[in-house]
């Protein structure tokens, strides 16, 4: 857990780059810090493990006061993982990922289990990316191999500055894929540094949205996005939040809301569509096609209804904007 | 040819003997130089204003010409019976490798990429870990091109040293001279361009020996 309390950050008297900023992490949950750029969101990342000092207030990390942790153990106790080239150009990639159970003395043995472990978790074969070096992976590797380092000596807590910043769209997905599986393994409480809306949305447990060092709205994504607290989070979520917000549910939701239209057995060309998809995606899907339907299939493979924009459109107006104009009236 | 076969017959000891003598010199005068300028140079990227004043001075001691250094020398080693041969001429080599040296160290570190660096402190390496294992190692090539600079900078310079009599292949060099024999000046200046080159070898593969391949690219 890590608990930031009333943290503020000033340089001389005229300049506030904190301003009271006050919110906690949960145990095993991630926090996505957003916000647009000079927001403050990488200085209170790095707030955390001293790499930045704390004006005024006071962060708590899993019951203990920042301030009070010699900053060499802290940063030993903390993953920390940034946008690029955080890997070391001399070192292999073993090396790389074992260099805090160096500095903390694991054992060889030790240190070889957790290796091979890790690259386990990544789909990486130990043995043979073991030897060679950084700038022999592509980005995504190189990036995948960061977040393990960060994971190297397990610790309870992982800083992620803007992590998947530097790779193109398609690897950037597959990559937030593969990280949110991992953290369903190993639960670690994070903060998380993005500028990207759509990566807040899908990575986060709960949103901070800052500007010029002040928080917003501290809020799930759902609730960001469907109740936004003021002009500037609705502006910051832009004029197709409700879209943005359809990736939160999934055909399954909707299929418990409204339910799914029949079957119509003589339609056979027209796409398929899995139930636990979300529905943003099955929206484009069904934009892209001539077809007016796809055809959901469940886990077994088997069809078990077909899906419209007009349901999509039934079920938007049913759980978003009907929350929305709730929030409204009261 | 049947001159030069003659030549090397008599002079190939004395050749040998002095090339020895430049190369124990300039090595000695290296040596001391890289325990001076390497932590010299570590310790100025810690410490901004010192830097531009130390980099300074040993820009000013590289323009003076080398005659006039060793000239300098005398005087001041005469005070402890040492005014010519060899301590003087050692210690205006290692003035002279200074500033290549320290440069290139000072520069070397100070350019490694801030957010290695930053990664660095953030996974909780100490000041002296973080040297050893991510600055120096990452600017060891920037580093052993400056000491290059100063080996091959020093054999050439060391030439003069033969002036103030530390002997050396400048020996050769200032008898041809004066005794207009073009043998001794022609002989003695391929030894002293032999010796560089093959010292800058050396030193490249000891180079690349110690640099990643990562890094070397």
């Amino acid at each position: 857990m890590i608990s930031f309390n009333h943290v503020t950050k000033s340089y001389g008297e005229e300049i506030t780059a904190i301003d009271d900023v006050d919110f906690t992490v949960e145990q095993g949950k991630i926090v996505v810090l957003l916000g647009p750029s000079g927001c403050g969101k990488t200085t209170l990342l790095r707030m955390v493990n001293q790499l930045e000092t704390i004006t005024k207030g006071e962060i708590v990390i899993n019951g203990e006061n920042s301030k009070d942790l010699d900053p060499i153990e802290l940063r030993r106790k903390i993953g920390y993982v940034i946008q690029s080239n955080g890997l070391f150009p001399n070192m292999t990639i073993e090396e790389n990922v074992m260099l805090v159970p160096d500095l903390l003395g694991w054992s060889k043995k030790d240190k070889r289990e957790r290796f091979s472990y890790l690259m386990k978790l990544i789909g990486l074969d130990a043995k043979d990316y073991g030897k060679r070096y950084p700038h022999e992976l592509s980005g995504g590797q190189q990036q995948r191999i960061g977040v393990v380092r960060a994971l190297a000596a397990d610790p309870p807590v992982m800083l992620m500055d803007e992590p998947f910043g530097a790779l193109d769209p398609i690897i950037r997905d597959k990559i937030q894929e593969e990280f949110l599986q991992i953290q369903r393994e190993v639960k670690k409480t994070i903060l998380f540094v993005s500028h990207d809306i759509d990566e807040a949305i899908k990575m986060a447990d709960k949103i901070v949205l800052l500007r010029d060092g002040k928080i917003m709205q501290f809020d799930t994504p759902s609730e960001m996005l469907a109740h936004p607290k003021n002009e500037f989070v609705s502006q910051f979520f832009g004029k197709d939040r409700a879209i943005k917000g359809l990736s939160l549910h999934t055909v399954q939701n909707l299929r418990e809301v409204i339910g799914l239209g029949p079957v119509d057995e003589a339609i056979q060309d027209t796409k398929t569509i899995h139930v636990h998809q979300d529905l943003r995606n099955t929206l484009s899907m069904l934009l892209n096609q001539e077809a007016d339907q796809v055809i959901v299939k469940d886990e077994q493979d088997e069809n078990i209804g077909t899906i419209t924009i007009d349901m999509v459109q039934k079920y938007l107006h049913y759980e978003i904007k009907g929350k929305m104009s709730a929030s409204q009236e009261g | 040819m049947g001159n030069w076969a003659r030549f090397l017959e008599v002079n190939a000891p004395r050749i040998l003997e002095l090339t020895i003598d430049h190369a124990v010199l300039v090595s000695l005068a290296i040596v001391v130089a890289l325990l001076i300028g390497i932590p010299l140079g570590i310790y100025l990227t810690t410490n901004q204003y010192l830097a531009d004043t130390v980099l300074q001075i040993a820009s000013i001691t590289l323009t003076i010409p080398s005659i006039a250094l060793f000239g300098v020398m005398i005087p001041i080693f005469s005070l402890i019976n040492q005014g010519i041969g060899f301590v003087p001429a050692f210690v205006a080599l290692v003035l002279y490798s200074q500033l290549p040296i320290i440069r290139n160290t000072y520069t070397g570190i100070k350019n490694v990429n801030p957010e290695m660096r930053d990664a660095a402190i953030g996974m909780g390496m100490k000041t002296h870990q973080r040297l050893l294992r991510v600055e120096i190692p990452n600017a060891l090539p920037v580093i052993m091109a400056g000491v290059r600079t100063a080996v091959v900078m020093n054999i050439g310079i060391a030439v003069i040293a033969a002036y103030i009599g530390a002997g050396g292949l400048g020996v050769l060099i200032t008898q041809g001279i004066s005794r207009n024999d073009n043998y001794l000046i022609i002989s003695g200046s391929i030894a002293v361009a032999i010796l560089a080159i093959i010292a800058d070898s050396i030193l490249l593969l000891i180079q690349k020996r110690f640099t990643k391949k990562a890094i070397a690219e």
